[in-house]
């Protein structure tokens, strides 16, 4: 699959020692390709975010591998994760973690400063990214002033300013009502998504079913049966 | 590595409360430390006031002088065995004593009294007023402008006092590197009027003056003073003894060292948890770095650079408002004793430094432990 974006074969990964061992996953093989946006679905503890964690190179997994075009992730040493991590993949957290005491532009600079690049360049660069997600009026103000949607739509400038290949969304629309969440999914959908980038969503909320690729639906720590959705 | 440390930079003084009360923390404990150190200086300084004014290269005394203030008469012949020794250029006299004095107004002021040698004058003080072979006039003495002097009830040229029943007139008035530590003024004339006109024991020399051929005379100077039952120090040792006395035989040494542990302790406990407690509030967003990228040493630089930044302003501000009390104290007390010294600075720089370094290395614990995993399970 020449389109392939992240291919992870075999993963597994427990928590704890004994009798307190826990298999988050269980030999967990999995594929997506740019220009897809992959929902992973499923019930609290069934492994979604450790699964996201674990293809985005932020946990080790105990077994298996994870390909991301062409990049065996958990061959690398840390500092090589570290800008693995900086250079390909975006990252959206569920509470957003942006940084209270620095402007939306200044958060969206992040990414691009921890790359070396002149502070006065990234925050220009910033600027440009808040007006792609309509918040360009906002650069100079702080996260706190900002609605719920606003702040993640700025945590979405942050993950995509870097320009990364894949886009990884912990529970995007859980802080958000309804109305905010949808338009999010298809603000990313229509915006962010593009054949050259791959988004990976973990999510409770099944009003956003609609807008997915592909949902991939887990359980016990496994991948069951994926439900095709027209791209 | 520039946009790191600006980030780190803008987090740690965008938190305005957190951001003060670590600089409040640091300065205070550096305002205290200087102060007290400064202060100990102050006291060393003062304390040694005869033996700096003076300027002699070396001092000779009996052997139990601990401090310039408690000279030891020593007699004649001490001053002729110094003379005759190896390796001395010359050698004279020091009076060195304290004595009452009755001024013009009827009231009655304590004074030191310092005798000159009556050919070399070795050790006397620039003038300000008046010509130093005046002090060879009759009941002539030289007042020294100080802190102390208004204590004299401001004598000019010709004013008169008495002392022991002998009338005594200013004919000069000097000022000096130093004043005295006991806050009294203090009074030059020669050695022979002022042995003549104090009340004495039997001997009178309270030091020799010694100046040596050369440096590498010292050693058997000493050797020669040592074997005649004395003691010769040079200008160094001797105000390093008399520090060492104020250090060690008094309480003042001791306090003072208490009052610095006390003021460093403060200055750690209430920086070093404010700053570890700003780490822990920014814990989730270090950790949102670290999965977004950043690497290790990344947020150790981050961490160090807001630890050293805010030691560093702290210890000016603790500096600047130090020097700011000293300067208010000695414009309302001129006598204050208060010496901000290199050392003084050095040692508060150190203490700040260890301050920034236990602050930073538990958040830098933190830090390094937390994984970007963290973040994702919240």
């Amino acid at each position: 699959m020449g389109n392939t974006a992240i291919k992870v074969t075999g993963v597994c990964k427990s928590f704890g020692q004994g009798e307190a061992k826990f298999d988050a996953l269980k030999s967990v093989d999995l594929e997506t390709a740019f220009g897809e946006m992959v929902l992973i679905v499923g019930p609290s503890g069934s492994g979604k975010t450790t699964l996201l964690s674990v293809l985005s190179g932020v946990l080790r997994p105990d077994a298996g591998s994870v390909n991301v075009e062409g990049i065996d992730v958990w061959n690398q040493n840390v500092d090589q994760l570290a800008d693995f991590r900086l250079g390909k993949v975006g990252f959206v957290f569920q509470d957003f973690h942006l940084f209270p005491r620095l402007t939306t532009a200044e958060n969206v600079a992040v990414p691009l400063i921890l790359k070396r690049k002149n502070w006065a360049a990234s925050i220009q660069e910033a600027v440009g990214i808040l007006k792609v997600v309509g918040l360009e009026s906002k650069a100079n103000v702080t996260p706190v002033s900002l609605s719920g949607g606003e702040q993640q739509r700025v945590a979405i400038a942050r993950a995509i300013v870097g320009q990364p290949d894949i886009l990884v969304m912990d529970e995007p629309t859980s802080a958000l009502d309804g109305d905010t969440g949808r338009s999010i999914v298809t603000f990313v959908k229509e915006k962010v998504l593009n054949d050259k980038r791959c988004i990976i969503i973990v999510t409770h909320d099944s009003r956003i079913y609609e807008f997915a690729s592909r949902i991939l639906k887990m359980e016990d720590g496994k991948i069951s049966e994926p439900e095709r959705k027209k791209p | 590595m520039g946009g790191i440390l600006k980030l780190a930079y803008k987090l740690l003084v965008n938190d305005k409360a957190k951001f003060t009360a670590l600089l409040v923390g640091i300065t205070f404990a550096v305002f205290l430390m200087v102060m007290m150190t400064s202060m100990f200086a102050g006291i060393l300084n003062h304390a040694s006031a005869t033996v700096i004014n003076v300027g002699a290269s070396m001092w000779v005394m009996d052997r139990s002088v601990d401090t310039v203030a408690n000279s030891i008469g020593m007699p004649d012949f001490v001053l002729d065995e110094v003379r005759s020794m190896r390796g001395v250029k010359y050698a004279v006299p020091l009076y060195s004593g304290s004595a009452l004095l009755k001024l013009a107004s009827g009231r009655y002021q304590g004074a030191n009294i310092v005798g000159l040698d009556d050919t070399s004058l070795l050790g006397r003080p620039e003038l300000l007023q008046g010509k130093i072979e005046d002090i060879y006039g009759e009941n002539a003495f030289i007042a020294v402008n100080d802190s102390e002097f208004p204590k004299l009830d401001h004598p000019h040229m010709g004013s008169e006092f008495e002392l022991n029943d002998h009338r005594a007139v200013i004919v000069g008035i000097a000022k000096v590197t130093t004043s005295g530590l006991f806050g009294v003024p203090t009074l030059y004339t020669t050695y022979h009027r002022a042995i003549q006109y104090i009340p004495n024991p039997r001997f009178t020399i309270s030091y020799v003056l010694v100046e040596p051929k050369s440096p590498g005379d010292i050693d058997q100077i000493k050797a020669q003073v040592q074997a005649a039952g004395y003691r010769a120090l040079t200008k160094d040792e001797f105000i390093a003894k008399i520090s060492d006395f104020y250090k060690y035989q008094t309480g003042v040494g001791t306090n003072i060292l208490i009052m610095t542990v006390v003021s460093f302790i403060i200055g750690l406990s209430i920086s070093g948890q404010t700053f570890y407690t700003f780490i822990l509030e920014n814990l989730d967003k270090f950790g949102a770095l670290k999965a977004i990228g950043a690497k290790n040493h990344e947020l150790i630089s981050m961490i160090l650079f807001q630890s050293a930044f805010t030691g560093l302003t702290g210890y000016g501000l603790g500096i600047g408002l130090c020097t700011l009390m000293v300067i208010c104290a000695k414009w309302r007390l001129p006598s204050y004793a208060s010496v901000l010294t290199f050392l003084n600075l050095g040692l508060a720089f150190v203490m700040v430094v260890i301050i920034a370094a236990v602050s930073s290395y538990f958040g830098v614990r933190r830090v390094l432990k937390i994984e970007p995993f963290d973040i994702f399970r919240g």
